[in-house]
Order: structure tokens, then C-alpha cells, then sequence
């Protein structure tokens, strides 16, 4: 019995790495100074994924909601073993919170239409809500089960999986189509393999070559730009190259739910983090130092 | 298996050889989506409307961010001038509606429901969206435990409200909307660090309500009970139908936690610097020496150094200890977070610029494997 899967990955700044350049003086960020990266637990939801259809038969799909550029991640999914990448990339999407997000997403899900599993890393590292995942299954009207730590057995499209509840674990069972989040714990996640990166490396979706062309031809009139762009998106297509670009339209989207517009929760202030440098008492790394140090916790009563 | 690689033809499915043919695959289940669209309609503000607190409990005990959050709920109703609410869903758990009245709870919502004797999302959700519709809260608050992070989103994505997660603060402000220029009295103010930490932001939620927020434990101090206060207990009754039970619960299995952070009086924590498991031991030693708890920022656990039970920060316990030794942790907002509140902080570390620093009260800028054991010295010394 075979098993189809969708996956929800998304491209992210790296913020673990955030440099004092990516900060504007206003105390945003500027996003486009930063290197991206796959979302950690998005790795483990594909191989969730990839696991279920090596065992099962079936095929993986990527979605991923993003700029152009965010083709990377897709790029990267098919290189790991994915079967179709779809990029949701829409400048009337930018802005969306997470409501608005997993509303888009749920869109483009009922457009695949076909799928038993729906993984989702937990959390993404630029925002850490870990809501998309299960908003995601509200919009589908499916079960959600959140935390895999592990996928126990598929029978008769019954699912059984092992999910982590921070002090513990439970085993649930649930009929599919269910959506699962997942957690590192889940799963080694594959490399890249050599073949695919060979054969695919330079799947493109339709915005990249757009941007590559008006790049190698910064002289070039609108209709000569156009038609460079096309001849190039039918030769990848004929290839076997062309990863699918989806827009709001193509899913149908209510716009009303999408973007700003869609988003009940707006940011009303940001603020860089200052560090102001509070004096603290400094103490020598020396025997009298320490000595002295233990001695005041013991006067003031922190210690002893 | 497949060996992989077996299924390389082409990008689209539709292409691929390899893949089963359209007859053979699964048949599309149906009916797929029971009820796609939210059950209960996008909710008006109501300016006069309860600000609520969700009361998790398991395995008979009220959970404490619970207890914490009524503390807050109380606070920010008093701005308000309206009155606390909390949502009780559970089998048998009548009893507890006592402790949430003396945290500050005016009225408890009892669902009590033989379906909702162990948390499962779906039941939960529809016990906590029918309320919140009939009731029309202000403020929803969900502490941000395991089931909070599974319940809220859910919840809020019906009922089409914001959700914030994991906010540091909550506050009452008048906000005004930069784009339509119209002010909004007596917001709820949603802030939490964002971007790995990076920044700082504040959240609000204009006319999407209620305004939902979750809150990790230990976040908001609890409050002392007050014994004799007395509130009103509402049952309430829901309809929780076979198609909520769309889980089955196999097997459940729970462990009393190995590490109590929160209760400890002096915790002494280790990060990144500390650069290997063996190096642990030091801090151990030093945490055995001064009688304390063994606490971890997120590098550390990461990088594979000690269990995650010890992380302190936002993503994993905040403590407010009467001593907290931080060593080799530069002290990322997540891990400041999580323990800034703390009476005293003393900061180890080489890097004179690490940001632990500008939380500390003393600071010992030095190699740790150097100034441990003399403080273990200066300890016994003491003792």
C-alpha cells in the first residue's frame, strides 16, 4: 500500500549566526544580509517523509512558501529524494503571521490535493512559534499529531507514531490523512545524494531564471527579456527541470486572508537588543579574589 | 528498501517512471475534511469581555504555569477593570476550581467530560472554542507547555484570532494603528524576543479577537494564594462527538523530572564554553560544593554537552534562583531570558564582551577550569 506525502519546508535566516550588519539603525533586521539555511526540523519532516515512501512506495512533495530565492531549500529537497517541489511565492503574501501563513499553505495543500501525510518541522528557527503546523490542520480539517519522535508502524491507513510530550512519550494511533510535526529526535536526516545534485542542479523555478536573465542582460528591452526567459523555462521544462511556482491565484486564495491584510497579529514595535553594560562588580580570577567573592555571598545572604 | 536514486526521472511526479501507476496508488480517503471551515465565526472585540486563562492539568494536578498565568490574568484584568476567567476542561477535576479561585480566578469554566480525561487536541480544542465563543473573552492565556503549543494554534486558527507564542511580558496600552491611523484603547501588548533573539518585538492585535497569547512556565512569578477567596464555578456543557476523537491513545508514559530547576536556591550553569561532557564534571562538582542545581544553556545542550532536562532559557526552564553561576554562557537573549530574574548572578567567562555580562552582579573574566576549583576551595573553606 502505497502512501502519498506533503511537506512543508521553509528557507530561514540563519539566526544563530546574526551579525552586527544585519541589524539596521532603526533596529529591524535586514534579512537580505543574512545567509539562509534550511530549517533544521524541516530536514527531519522530509526524511519523515522520504522514510514513509522508501518503506511504503508512495511520493514526496515539497512545498515551501517564500521570495525566489527560498528554491534553494526546494533545490536541496530534491537532491535529498524528494519526487516534485513546489515553490508558493507571492509578493501578496509577504507579511503574513502565522494565521495568515498556514491559511496559504492549506491552499496550496487542497490544490496538491492527493496526500495521506502532511509533515512539518515543529518550529522554525526565525520565529520558534511552532503554530503553523497545527494551524495548517485546522484550515485541512485533519487530525494533527505534534512532536514525532517516532513513526512505529502504517497499517491500512492507520498511522501509530510515538510523540514526545517534554516529560514523556505517548503512542497514538490515528486514521490518515493526519498532519505530523516533527522534532530532531525523529530521525537522522539523509544527505544530499551526489547523482541527483548532478542531474538537478540546476532546476530552476520560473522567477530565478527571470531574475538570471535580466542579470546577463541589464541592456535588455522588456519583450527581449520576456522571450529569453520563456525559451530558457521551456528547455528546463523539457528537461525535467523546471520546479513549479505557484501564486496566490493558482491556489485560489482569498486574498482578504493573506498578507498583512490576513494576519490578525501585527507588529506594533521591534526593538534591537541593547546591551547596556550595568556595572558589575568585577572580581580577579585569583585565590584572593574568589575568596573575597564567597565571603559577601555568605554577608549578604545569597549563600551558606 | 529502495536504493535511492531509483526514482530519478524527472522533477515532477507526473513524469516519473518510477512512481506507481495512478490505479495502483491509494485511494483518496474521504471524506477528508470533515469541516474545513472555521465552526465558529470571527469573533467582534468585546471591550468588556473576561480575560482568561486556559487551566491545564494532568493526572490530577493543576499544572503551575497554570497557577501563574491566573497571577497575571488577575493583574492584567484589574487594568482592565473586568473580571478573571478560567477554562477548566477535564474528567473529575471539579476539586481544582478551589486552587485557581485562590491565584485570582473569578470564574471557573468547568467543562467536565469523560472524553477529556486525558489531553487529546481535538476534544480539548473544541471544549475551549465553544467557550471562548459563548463567553467572548478579551485575553486568552495558554501556558506554553507541551499541550499549550498543541492546543492554542489550533484553537486560534478556528476562531481566526491572533496568537503570539512564547511571550516574555504582557502588557495593557493604548496602541495606535499606524495605518488607518485610529487608536486602540487598552491593548494587550504581546512582547517576546524574535529572531533568534536578535530582537525584541511587540505584538498587538487590533480587531482579531480574542488576543491569544502563550507563556512558558515559570515566566511570570507565581503569586501567593490566597486560601479563603471564592469564585463561581460554571459548568458548562460541550459536545464532544465521535469525529473530535480522531486520535486513539495507545500508551502513555510519563517521568517525573530528573532536574528541578525552578525549586533550586542556587543553580550553577554551563554553555558552550565548556566544550565537552568530561568538562561537565566541573561544574557538577562546583554545583555539589555550593549545594545547587545543575543548570545548561541551549549550546550547551546542543552541542551535546548535558541532557536537555538542564536547559535554562526561554526554550527550556526560567528560573529565578537566589544565586545563579553562569559559566562559558555568552548569554544569548534566550538564556537571559530565562534566568535574568535571578537575586544574584555571577558571570565566568574569556570574552570581557560576552553579553552575559551586562546582566551580572559579579564578574569574573577568566579561564573556568582555573577558577572553579579555586571557588570550590573558597567554599569548603567556608563551610
Amino acid at each position: 500500500m502505497a502512501y502519498d506525502s506533503i511537506v512543508c519546508v521553509k528557507q530561514v535566516p540563519d539566526t544563530a549566526n546574526v551579525t552586527t550588519e544585519a541589524m539596521r539603525e532603526d533596529g529591524t533586521v535586514n534579512r537580505g544580509s543574512l545567509p539562509t539555511v534550511f530549517n533544521p526540523e524541516d530536514l527531519h519532516a522530509l526524511e519523515s517523509a522520504l522514510a514513509v515512501r522508501d518503506e511504503y512506495g508512495g511520493t514526496v512533495t515539497v512545498i515551501s512558501m517564500g521570495p525566489p530565492k527560498a528554491a534553494d531549500v526546494l533545490r536541496d529537497s530534491l537532491f535529498r529524494g524528494a519526487d516534485r517541489a513546489i515553490l508558493l511565492t507571492d509578493r501578496r503574501a509577504a507579511a503574513s503571521d502565522t494565521l495568515a501563513t498556514s491559511y496559504i499553505l492549506s491552499q496550496a495543500i487542497k490544490t496538491i490535493d492527493r496526500y495521506d501525510f502532511i509533515f512539518c518541522g515543529r518550529q522554525a528557527i526565525d520565529g520558534d512559534t511552532a503554530q503553523v503546523g497545527p494551524q495548517c490542520a485546522e484550515k485541512l480539517g485533519i487530525p494533527q499529531i505534534t512532536y514525532l519522535h517516532e513513526m512505529v508502524s502504517i497499517q491500512d491507513h492507520v498511522a501509530r507514531v510515538r510523540r514526545s510530550i517534554g516529560h514523556g512519550w505517548e503512542i497514538v494511533e490515528a486514521k490518515l490523512p493526519v498532519l505530523i510535526t516533527v522534532i530532531e529526535s525523529a530521525n537522522r536526516s539523509r544527505p544530499p545524494s551526489a547523482r541527483r545534485v548532478m542531474r538537478m542542479k540546476w532546476a530552476r523555478v520560473h522567477a530565478e531564471v527571470a531574475m538570471e536573465v535580466k542579470a546577463e542582460m541589464p541592456e535588455g528591452a522588456e519583450e527581449q527579456l520576456a522571450a529569453e526567459t520563456e525559451r530558457r523555462v521551456q528547455e528546463l521544462r523539457e528537461k525535467g527541470l523546471l520546479i513549479e511556482q505557484w501564486d496566490l491565484d493558482h491556489i485560489q486564495a482569498d486574498l482578504s486572508r493573506c498578507g498583512l491584510a490576513g494576519s490578525p497579529t501585527k507588529v506594533h514595535r521591534i526593538q534591537a537588543i541593547v546591551l547596556t553594560k550595568e556595572g558589575y562588580t568585577e572580581v580577579q580570577p585569583s585565590e584572593t579574589g574568589i575568596k573575597e567573592l564567597i565571603h559577601e555571598l555568605v554577608v549578604d545572604r545569597t549563600w551558606g | 528498501m529502495k536504493k535511492e536514486g531509483d526514482r530519478d526521472s524527472g522533477l515532477g511526479i507526473r513524469e516519473n517512471k518510477d512512481n506507481p501507476s495512478p490505479e495502483s496508488r491509494t485511494p483518496n480517503p474521504e471524506p477528508r475534511t470533515p469541516n474545513p471551515e472555521p465552526r465558529t465565526p470571527m469573533l467582534e472585540p468585546n471591550r468588556q469581555g473576561e480575560v482568561w486563562v486556559f487551566a491545564e492539568q494532568e493526572d490530577g494536578a493543576l499544572h503551575d504555569v497554570a497557577l501563574e498565568l491566573c497571577g497575571k490574568a488577575r493583574e492584567l484584568a484589574d487594568r482592565l477593570g473586568v473580571s478573571t476567567g478560567a477554562v477548566l476542561p477535564g474528567a473529575g477535576v471539579g476539586e481544582m476550581a478551589k486552587k485557581l479561585f485562590a491565584y485570582g480566578i473569578d470564574n471557573v469554566y468547568l467543562v467536565d467530560h469523560p472524553r477529556l480525561s486525558h489531553y487529546q487536541t481535538l476534544p480539548y480544542a473544541r471544549a475551549l472554542e465553544t467557550l471562548i465563543g459563548k463567553h467572548r473573552p478579551q485575553i486568552v492565556i495558554v501556558g506554553a507547555t507541551a499541550i499549550g503549543r498543541d492546543l492554542a494554534p489550533r484553537v486560534a486558527s478556528t476562531l481566526r484570532a491572533g496568537l503570539t507564542a512564547d511571550c516574555t511580558a504582557l502588557d495593557i496600552s493604548d496602541v495606535t494603528d499606524p495605518k488607518t491611523s485610529v487608536e486602540h484603547k487598552n491593548l494587550l501588548l504581546q512582547i517576546r524576543p524574535a529572531f533568534g533573539g536578535n530582537i525584541i518585538a511587540t505584538i498587538v492585535n487590533f480587531d482579531q479577537w480574542p488576543q491569544m497569547a502563550t507563556v512558558r512556565e515559570g515566566v511570570m512569578p507565581l503569586k501567593s494564594p490566597t486560601n479563603n477567596r471564592t469564585g463561581k464555578v460554571v459548568e458548562e456543557k460541550v459536545e464532544i462527538d465521535d469525529t473530535a476523537m480522531a486520535l486513539k491513545l495507545i500508551q502513555r508514559h510519563v517521568e517525573k523530572r530528573k532536574v528541578n530547576l525552578k525549586g533550586a536556591r542556587v543553580i550553577v550553569a554551563g554553555g558552550g564554553g565548556i566544550g565537552s561532557r568530561d568538562n561537565f564534571k566541573l561544574i557538577y562538582d562546583l554545583a555539589g560544593a555550593i549545594g545547587g542545581a545543575v543548570g545548561a544553556s541551549r549550546a550547551a545542550i546542543d552541542g551535546g554537552l548535558i541532557d536537555k532536562d538542564h536547559q535554562v532559557g526561554q526554550t527550556g526552564t526560567t528560573v529565578r534562583p537566589a544565586l545563579y553561576i553562569a559559566v562559558g554562557i555568552s548569554g544569548a537573549i534566550q538564556h537571559r531570558a530565562g534566568m535574568e530574574e535571578s537575586a544574584k548572578i555571577i558571570a565566568i567567562n574569556t570574552d570581557r564582551d560576552a553579553p552575559i555580562f551586562s546582566v551580572a552582579h559579579y564578574g569574573i573574566v577568566g579561564d573556568y577550569k582555573q577558577i572553579i576549583p579555586m571557588m570550590i576551595k573558597a567554599i569548603k573553606e567556608k563551610k
